[in-house]
């Protein structure tokens, strides 16, 4: 059976990630995208990626990466959630790198190339597709603005599934234009793409790289979303145990201690199902497609459900813009969302465990 | 391991388990230690991990041999740790060998109509007299007494203290003429439960557990003990999904694009609780218990009772029969057995037994979660006192 523990090397990385991130992120500066979009966040990044490293760690060593494995990427995407953090992780670091690795591997120097600055941070990529897209849906770029695109604000990459195959195109050679979006911390764009780029891969290999990156993208959001989930439940037990009314900590009352009972219960599942997936994308399990499509289906509702909790548990502060709960609940929702609703990835399910309508 | 699975060998090769009686393999098997690995040597085990014994139980179950009888769930998952931990070496010596090879039925004598949530209000009394306890009471929901050769009891021996300060642990015979043991019918019609009535059983001192006072913390380990043992380790679709997921695969009549996104929902939640159960089993196999065990029992709760539910609704006009009302006396419990309407009515009893979803989430809160605990108007007032 998969191991579905931390080692004591994954303690050491989430204590350094966290670590850093307190040191130059606060939620006053999450909460600024919001009202100012190009609010300077870039000290998160260059900690994460260039001080830390981590924006290699799933690119092979002999490309110049770490060489970690999808186990340490997890831990991560776990801390980045619990801090909402506004950086291109995800879209960069693990989907757009995996599907550059991909690429590299079979032969492609452009590819390789690339990779060297992703990994140590000087520039990042986005893949230039719906942030709601999943793999095996074979969506390309057919040109035109294509929205919503996440990761693609402040990108100096842009990977381009096109029919004929897959393009690297530089930003500057395309148009990406900001929305207002749902959870600032991970902005979308409308991106219309100008320039050719240079040719990666054929459309049959386009096809199966991007797969690998959509599903490498939603393996890892399952911890980014346990992250989130994590953190509403501990900052709502923590305030509900020191909240008084009626002449009693509110977390005394049965009506309040037993939703959280129950979304402690979840949370405990879905980090069973987070380090499920991380182990099966780092392993090459035959099982990954259903451990990724279970794990989203769980953890984006989770994560969701928690974000929710702890605004209504919160009482009226929950519903301010002053309290950072929002910030999560707005993550949640859109991470719920992005690389595959859980009704969808429970449609994928159906067909991989035969279970079809 | 490979001392353990020497012994596998060696006890398989004495014993073949086509040739010997399931009480005689049993008892050698309970003599080589690998009736509980984990306990001491002498007492059934080998003083081994805990988690050994996983092994040990497959490499036995592809040999064919005889495991030990489900009937006697209480003796070997609660009666059996608690002597050990507890118990006096002359106790240990005189049950936990019949025990093991199913000799002797082991029932457990706790909750009572005034203390089921509440089980530490036990106010079944027990006093001393000479070197002889007399007890009088009434226990329920006591599973298996009708099979039961002996007992673990909870009793109460001091009214003049607080409720959990006031109770006593013992081992009572089942055949002590004060023992009036009564069927509980259930609603599925049958009844696995009994209604136990003691008066002036005569239990010697010698089958005191643990000191007089300290029955409680003895009572709690015991259920301890019960939560740890449910569900780690299933197969996919082990439980009552996996009797869904056959029968959608099987009857295209059952599948509706109306349920389907329900029956892949229990699917996650199913699979994701059996993940959560098998990252317990980690913790566990490298000494750091996880907390997540008491949140457990709740998910499986839940589970139980919206997947036979489902069942129900998939094939209605099969749901609206029923295959028997009759009061039948089960060896033990099964909950995944009989039809839809048994399995739904039997799930009900899921969030009940064993600590209601209640009781658990209180559990969670304030054990695990650290939330202020409830207002408690009996704390600290002596049992004589407290309001009943």
């Amino acid at each position: 059976m998969t191991d579905l523990l931390y080692s004591a090397d994954d303690q050491d990385l989430r204590d350094a990630v966290r670590g850093s991130l307190a040191r130059v992120l606060d939620h006053d500066r999450v909460a600024a995208l919001y009202d100012d979009p190009g609010a300077d966040v870039s000290a998160a990044w260059r900690a994460v990626a260039s001080d830390l490293g981590l924006a290699a760690l799933l690119v092979p060593e002999h490309l110049g990466g770490a060489g970690a494995t999808a186990r340490e990427a997890a831990v991560v995407a776990e801390e980045l959630g619990r801090a909402v953090a506004p950086v291109p992780f995800l879209t960069s670091s693990v989907v757009a790198t995996t599907v550059l690795v991909h690429a590299a591997q079979a032969g492609s120097q452009e590819a390789a190339d690339a990779l060297g600055g992703l990994a140590d941070g000087t520039s990042t990529a986005a893949l230039v597709l719906p942030w709601t897209a999943r793999a095996g849906t074979r969506t390309t770029y057919d040109g035109g603005p294509v929205r919503p695109v996440a990761g693609a604000v402040g990108a100096d990459l842009l990977l381009v599934p096109r029919a004929d195959g897959l393009h690297l195109v530089p930003a500057a050679d395309a148009e990406v234009t900001p929305l207002t979006s749902l959870d600032m911390s991970r902005p979308v764009a409308t991106v219309e793409v100008g320039g050719e780029g240079v040719l990666l891969a054929d459309s049959e290999q386009a096809a199966v790289y991007v797969d690998a990156g959509l599903v490498a993208g939603a393996a890892l959001l399952a911890s980014e979303q346990l992250g989130v989930a994590q953190w509403c439940l501990e900052t709502t037990v923590a305030y509900v145990g020191t909240r008084v009314q009626f002449a009693r900590p509110i977390g005394s009352f049965q009506a309040v201690k037993h939703r959280l009972a129950d979304l402690y219960l979840e949370v405990v599942q879905a980090q069973a199902a987070a380090r499920w997936a991380a182990a099966a994308l780092a392993e090459g399990d035959p099982d990954l497609p259903v451990a990724v499509a279970t794990a989203q289906s769980w953890c984006s509702e989770v994560a969701l459900h928690a974000a929710e909790e702890a605004v209504q548990l919160h009482g009226g502060i929950g519903m301010t813009w002053e309290h950072p709960v929002h910030l999560y609940l707005k993550r949640a929702k859109a991470d719920q969302l992005a690389l595959g609703t859980p009704a969808a990835h429970r449609s994928d399910l159906g067909v991989l465990v035969d279970l079809v309508p | 391991m490979t001392d353990l699975t020497e012994a596998v060998r060696r006890l398989l090769a004495e014993h073949p388990p086509g040739g010997s009686d399931p009480t005689a393999f049993l008892g050698a098997r309970f003599d080589a230690g690998l009736a509980w690995v984990h306990f001491p040597v002498g007492l059934g085990g080998l003083a081994a991990p805990r988690d050994a014994q996983t092994e040990v139980d497959r490499l036995l179950a592809e040999a064919g041999a005889p495991g030990p009888d489900p009937a006697n769930a209480i003796g070997l998952g609660m009666a059996a740790p608690t002597l050990v931990a507890h118990g006096s070496p002359e106790q240990q010596q005189r049950y936990l060998r019949r025990l093991f090879t199913g000799e002797e039925i082991w029932c457990q004598l706790f909750s009572e109509p005034g203390a089921g949530s509440d089980l530490a209000a036990v106010a079944t009394r027990a006093v001393l007299d000479g070197d002889t306890w007399s007890v009088t009471g009434q226990k329920v929901w006591t599973s298996g007494a009708h099979n039961a050769r002996r007992a673990i009891l909870l009793a109460r021996t001091d009214v003049d203290v607080p409720k959990h300060a006031g109770l006593t642990y013992f081992v009572v015979d089942m055949t002590d003429p004060g023992v009036d043991v009564r069927p509980l019918r259930q609603i599925t019609g049958e009844a696995e439960f009994n209604e136990v009535f003691l008066t002036d059983v005569r239990v010697p001192d010698t089958d005191r557990v643990a000191a007089v006072g300290h029955g409680w913390r003895v009572a709690t380990e015991t259920l301890n003990n019960e939560r740890v043992a449910i569900g780690a380790g299933a197969d996919r679709e082990a439980g009552q999904i996996g009797l869904v997921a056959r029968r959608w695969r099987e009857d295209p009549s059952v599948r509706s694009a109306a349920q389907h996104d329900t029956l892949m929902r229990w699917w996650v939640e199913s699979e994701v609780t059996r993940m959560a159960g098998e990252r317990l089993r980690q913790q566990l196999a490298v000494g750091a218990p996880g907390p997540e065990s008491s949140a457990m029992k709740l998910a499986f709760a839940r589970q139980a009772q919206g997947i036979t539910n489902l069942m129900m609704e998939l094939a209605p006009d099969e749901a609206l029969e029923h295959d028997t009302w009759e009061l039948v006396r089960p060896r033990s419990g099964s909950f995944l057995g009989r039809g839809p309407g048994y399995r739904y009515l039997r799930a009900k009893g899921n969030s009940i037994e064993g600590g209601t979803s209640e009781v658990m989430r209180n559990v969670v809160a304030e054990r695990v979660l650290g939330l202020p605990a409830d207002h408690r108007p009996d704390k600290g007032v002596p049992f004589k006192d407290v309001p009943r």
